[in-house]
């Protein structure tokens, strides 16, 4: 037996002294450190003149607001916040009738998601720009943003999951994107499923999931699941030339604790790297192998020519288990708690960072394959084989420094580690293992970012650092301060602190690609001769109005600078009123919004060529205003109108008009 | 008149057929708001550009629409050209210096109608507003340039020839060209033979 309570004691004491130093003794930080690190021409480098476009986009997780937030590289300025897995009452998204769809998932309608990685599609093992996808990590989701719009174009539920944490890693062409489980639950019928939390070892299985979009219409379904030992799967990378076919997943909690994880799931010196071979699972899968188990999930779709979610309900889902299949998964030996499990442009090298270690180890893919085939074991973990830790070890980066979490790389053979416990960067050489710099970030770096930094092509100019605190870094706003990530060039050999700048929710993961990737995809309206929503007016002709029972729906447009109709009478308390509108201009940048006085159902803005539905209820007689809520013209604050709301019982006929000048003289 | 002579009249009269498939005027409008610009094309038979852009814009300062419809002269200006065309051709087998002077008057006055055609169109389109607009400037009107730069309000509005213009002015100088050398050539030759 080796010394884990020693070594739990001596990390858990240096993480505790760092923030009893960073939280007691302010004061005794040497003053100008933080300053004196920033270059003369800092400001030069990342300055973006007026009028003028970032060099890349960047791609980064919301956290804990469950969306999805754009910057442009160098300058830090946020482009936008797309919506993702929370409701946005600013667009209507998650409000509107089109949009709720989006959000469902077997549970009901979940208004918000924490969301974590964001990963961009390759082609070729190289960011293409045509899809950003993006993991909701408390219900396990995985959604896609279509880089033309800018918007949420699909989101898929995981069955059989708990915590969607590793994920959505891609494989080299986007023919999968993967979910491994953080928490592991039995699965089954109800009654395999309700069992005591103590039976873990016998009961909770993980598993991972492939996921494939259609490369049309960006549609996802689950490809198959691979059902695992109970473990915490926490992140994962698609192996890439050589290792091309191999999907790699760190793991921890091969204690398989089940209470009080801090301690008990620290046990071990040495966790796991699990090693997929999917050509092979995609294989067993074609062939029919494996079986249907119980896993409904929804899948949700936008329909941009309805303009509309389509969700497809799956009952089930294809599982293959790795006792029946060898050859489908292995175990890798790894220190203390892998966080990062990073593979190099090369994928000749696979980079674990245990979170409580102080050693990077780097794996070779060459070495793998060798143990395989030879048989070198060091045992078995719940039936899977491990391989024996020495016999795929490339080597070890020695004496890096504390609590690696994450590795990027740039085009000249360098990696870069985040490391959480020292705050800090460190620079390496992936062949030789040795340390070439080190820049401390402003506070406890979690993930890092290089433009194509995981991809087989790094445009390795920045390497932008996410951090977990800002303390003193911005002016204060109170006990909740802003979240903060830091920019550092990397195209010379030292790497300089060039910015800081604040971001929105907790940024995770984050990805970057150069600006001319995306920019010719941008669309700028929706061609009104191509919307197909069942409740479209496509000109002022169309317009309406119809009673269906208590429900009535009203057709009705935008164009600058009026709504048509905008004198609605006959609507009577116990109604429900759906405001079909669509936005009739063609023109880029004009949106319109529509805002009832007392609508529970926030607001829509709509892009141009764009028809959506905002439900209304009355809750009152006399007279409601409705209006134009973003400044569409000089005109704008004309753009309004009024519905008559008359008692249960009344007569009132049912009209809905456009009232000219010529009718009243 | 010279072979040479003949050909370079045909070539002219033939190229004037590429007006009827290439813009002929263009309009280049820019704002602050439009830094990117809107412009409309004008054919021989129809508009193109951002004609449902401006004419959307027109509305606050009662401008009237623009629908291809609404103007006679795409009917029979696709004629007029095929017409011009033909003549030049016959013009050129013909041979004669008193064709080639037909042609260069006829086309000559074809260019100044066409431009006073479009200038009173100008005109109207720029004077003749609704009176309910929305926004009404004392003593603004909003007729585009002829040719050249105006600005109208927060417009910068440019009216330029496009490639068909330019043919339009190219084959009326390669037949002023002709018919200057012709005249040239004709006039020592005349004591000689008299």
């Amino acid at each position: 037996m080796k010394r884990p309570l020693l070594m739990t004691g001596t990390t858990l004491g240096v993480i505790a002294g760092t923030f009893l130093l960073m939280n007691s003794l302010p004061g005794c930080r040497p003053s100008g450190t933080t300053k004196s690190v920033v270059t003369g021409d800092a400001a030069s480098r990342v300055y973006v003149a007026p009028g003028t476009h970032d060099e890349f986009y960047n791609f980064v997780s919301g956290g804990f607001s469950g969306q999805m937030a754009v910057y442009g590289i160098p300058s830090g300025r946020l482009l936008r916040e797309i919506p993702v897995f929370s409701v946005d009452p600013e667009s209507g998204y998650g409000y509107s009738e089109e949009t709720k769809g989006m959000l469902s998932t077997t549970h009901g309608l979940i208004p918000w998601d924490d969301s974590h990685h964001s990963e961009l599609s390759q082609t070729d093992g190289v960011p293409d720009g045509k899809w950003c996808f993006i993991n909701g990590n408390n219900t396990p989701r995985i959604a896609l943003i279509d880089l033309g719009t800018f918007r949420t174009g699909s989101i898929i539920e995981i069955p059989n999951s708990a915590g969607n944490h590793s994920s959505p890693f891609t494989t080299g062409n986007s023919e999968y994107i993967v979910a491994g489980t953080r928490f592991s639950i039995p699965m089954g019928d109800e009654a395999a499923r309700d069992v005591p939390i103590k039976t873990y070892k016998e009961n909770f299985k993980g598993n991972v999931s492939f996921i494939h979009p259609e490369p049309e219409t960006g549609k996802m379904s689950i490809a198959f699941q691979i059902v695992t030992p109970g473990v915490n799967f926490d992140l994962s990378h698609a192996g890439k030339g050589p290792s091309e076919g191999w999907f790699f997943f760190s793991c921890y909690n091969t204690e398989q604790a089940y209470s009080l994880l801090e301690v008990n799931a620290s046990q071990r010196d040495k966790d796991f790297i699990m090693a997929v071979n999917w050509k092979l699972a995609e294989q067993l899968a074609k062939e029919g192998k494996g079986k249907r188990v119980p896993g409904k999930h929804h899948s949700n779709w936008w329909n941009h020519k309805t303009h509309s979610t389509e969700t497809t309900v799956y009952d089930d889902v294809l599982q293959l288990d790795p006792k029946d299949h060898p050859g489908l998964l292995y175990f890798m030996p790894c220190p203390k708690s892998p966080h990062g499990c990073d593979v190099d442009p090369t994928g000749k090298y696979i980079v674990g960072s245990g979170k409580l270690a102080a050693l990077i180890p780097v794996f070779s893919f060459e070495k793998i394959q060798k143990a395989i085939a030879a048989n070198d074991l060091e045992g078995d973990f719940a039936g899977i084989p491990v391989l024996k830790y020495e016999s795929v070890l490339h080597g070890e980066v020695k004496k890096p420094g504390l609590g690696p979490l994450h590795t990027e790389f740039d085009d000249k053979g360098n990696a870069y580690t985040s490391f959480f416990v020292s705050s800090e960067i460190v620079k390496w050489n992936v062949e030789k293992l040795e340390v070439l710099d080190r820049v401390p970030t402003y506070y406890s770096i979690g993930h890092l970012s290089i433009p194509g930094g995981d991809s087989k092509k790094p445009w390795g100019k920045y390497v932008i650092a996410y951090n977990k605190i800002t303390k003193d870094r911005y002016l204060p706003t109170g006990p909740e301060l802003t979240q903060s990530a830091q920019m550092y060039s990397i195209d010379g050999d030292k790497m300089e602190l060039l910015l800081d700048f604040p971001t929105t929710g907790e940024p995770h993961y984050a990805q970057a690609i150069p600006a001319e990737l995306v920019k010719p995809r941008e669309v700028k309206f929706f061609k009104i001769e191509e919307n197909e929503h069942p409740f479209v007016a496509k000109g002022e002709k169309e317009t309406k109005i119809e009673r269906r029972g208590k429900e009535v729906h009203v057709w009705m447009t935008t164009i600058r600078s009026h709504f048509a109709p905008d004198n609605i009478e006959g609507i009577k308390l116990g109604d429900e009123v759906y405001f079909h509108v669509t936005n009739l201009e063609q023109d880029w940048d004009v949106p319109h919004g529509f805002a009832i006085k007392g609508a529970a159902t926030a607001e829509l803005l709509l892009m141009p060529g764009e028809t959506q539905t905002l439900k209304w209820v009355p809750t009152r007689v006399g007279i409601t205003p409705f209006y134009c809520t973003d400044f569409c013209s000089a005109l704008h604050q004309e753009m309004q109108g009024y519905i008559r709301v008359s008692p249960a019982n009344s007569s009132v006929p049912l009209t809905a008009q456009t009232v000219s000048v010529d009718a009243e003289l | 008149m010279k072979p040479i002579s003949r050909i370079m009249i045909a070539v002219a009269a033939l190229a004037l057929l590429v007006l009827l498939f290439v813009p002929i005027w263009r309009i280049d409008l820019q704002a602050p708001q439009y830094p990117e610009g809107l412009f409309i094309q004008i054919y021989a038979d129809h508009f193109a550009g951002d004609v449902e852009k401006i004419n959307g814009l027109n509305h606050y300062i009662g401008m009237g629409t623009i629908h291809d419809e609404m103007f006679p002269e795409f009917v029979y200006l696709p004629k007029v050209l095929i017409g011009l065309a033909v003549f030049g051709v016959l013009a050129a087998v013909w041979g004669k210096r008193q064709g080639l002077f037909a042609g260069l008057i006829t086309l000559t006055v074809f260019g100044l109608w066409a431009l006073y055609d479009m200038y009173k169109w100008g005109y109207s389109y720029g004077h003749d507003l609704d009176p309910r607009a929305a926004i009404k400037v004392e003593g603004q009107a909003y007729q585009p340039p002829l040719i050249g730069h105006k600005k109208l309000l927060n417009f910068d509005a440019w009216s330029t020839p496009d490639t068909g213009g330019w043919i339009l002015f190219g084959v009326l100088a390669l037949l002023a060209g002709v018919y200057f050398l012709e005249l040239r050539r004709k006039r020592p030759a005349k004591p000689i033979t008299a």
